[in-house]
């Protein structure tokens, strides 16, 4: 019986309902860039999200305008331009070189080149410090002489 | 001695990273500045809630003013109505700019909970709302006489958010205004 129920429920269940909404572009490219745009564009809310994968209403308004200003043929840049101009720069995921964001993009380069020099660095040091050891010197050549001779005696 | 000195980089590593850290826990990921800081607060002509009247940019400029976005679905507007209605009484300017709302149920509300509002703009589509920058309600913009947004609040207002934020700018910008 409870198994009758159970399967009859299940034939109630609907399938989830998709949350984002589907486009019909005017030509392929224009689905091309809103794609790439709406990967692009942060979704202002949900601090983690670009807009394409956020079901937050402020994305599906900002997705919306996206499709409608890429039929209007407004280019990339205008693109972003307008959503920074009212959002601010959070809502770009590849933000712009200025001021702002020069830690951004440079402390990235800065690193590496700070840990190739310690790499160098560290490397080198250990080579001369294996080529200090291969060769002793005088005083030590004899030392080493006089303790071998003496364990030689003393067999 | 550098190689002494080398000994000590993990502790100055690890107090420049610990430094940034702590920074880190008094900040707010959340707490977005307006991109809209010292600019003209947008152009807009939309109709006035309740009234066969359209609002524009003009209409509702002129004096020190917030702009408080709500809407019906919202549950936090509900908490912060109360402390708007206060703040009205005390002779704050407050424009309504209702978000994405329906009429019906925008006017029943106010019916019900009172209205704090000079007017409320019916920013049915969120077009106004867009141009603002607005990404959730409730938000709390204030406005110069020169019509220039000088402060976004996000979320909800109170007498504490009032007292330490906005009162004081509020009360600068008036001045300003006197002098």
């Amino acid at each position: 019986m409870l198994r009758h129920v159970c399967f009859l429920l299940l034939l109630l269940s609907l399938p989830a309902l998709a949350v984002i909404e589907t486009y019909e572009f005017s030509e392929p490219s224009l689905e091309k860039r809103y794609r790439s745009l709406s990967e692009e564009l942060r979704c202002p809310k949900c601090q983690n999200q670009n807009i394409a994968d956020s079901n937050a209403p402020i994305s599906q308004d900002l997705r919306r305008l996206l499709y409608e200003q890429l039929e209007a043929g407004a280019t990339d840049d205008e693109i972003r331009q307008y959503m920074v101009d009212r959002y601010g720069e959070f809502v770009r995921y590849r933000p712009s070189f200025s001021g702002v964001t020069v830690m951004l993009w440079v402390t990235p380069i800065v690193l590496l080149i700070l840990g190739i020099a310690i790499a160098v660095m560290t490397l080198r040091g250990r080579k001369q410090t294996a080529g200090a050891n291969e060769a002793l010197s005088e005083a030590e050549q004899s030392k080493l002489r006089a303790l071998m001779d003496k364990a030689e005696s003393d067999k | 001695m550098p190689a002494r000195l080398k000994l000590f980089f993990p502790l100055i590593l690890f107090i420049v990273l610990a430094i940034f850290l702590v920074r880190g826990l008094s900040l707010d990921p959340k707490e977005l500045p307006s991109a809209l800081i010292d600019k003209p607060f947008p152009e807009f002509s939309l109709p006035a809630l309740g009234s066969a009247q359209t609002l524009d940019k003009a209409a509702v400029s002129g004096q020190v003013a917030l702009f408080n976005v709500w809407a019906t679905w919202c549950v936090s507007c509900r908490v912060e109505h109360p402390y708007l209605t206060e703040l009205a009484k005390q002779g704050v300017a407050i424009y309504g700019i209702n978000y994405k709302d329906e009429d019906t149920a925008a006017l029943g509300w106010l019916d019900e909970l009172g209205d704090p509002y000079i007017a409320s703009i019916a920013d049915r589509d969120g077009t106004l709302g867009l141009d603002l920058g607005v990404y959730g309600a409730p938000e709390t913009y204030l406005v110069d006489a020169q019509g220039l947004v000088r402060y976004r609040h996000v979320g909800v207002v109170n007498e504490r958010v009032w007292s330490n934020t906005l009162q004081p700018i509020y009360e600068q910008l008036q001045s300003g205004k006197a002098n």
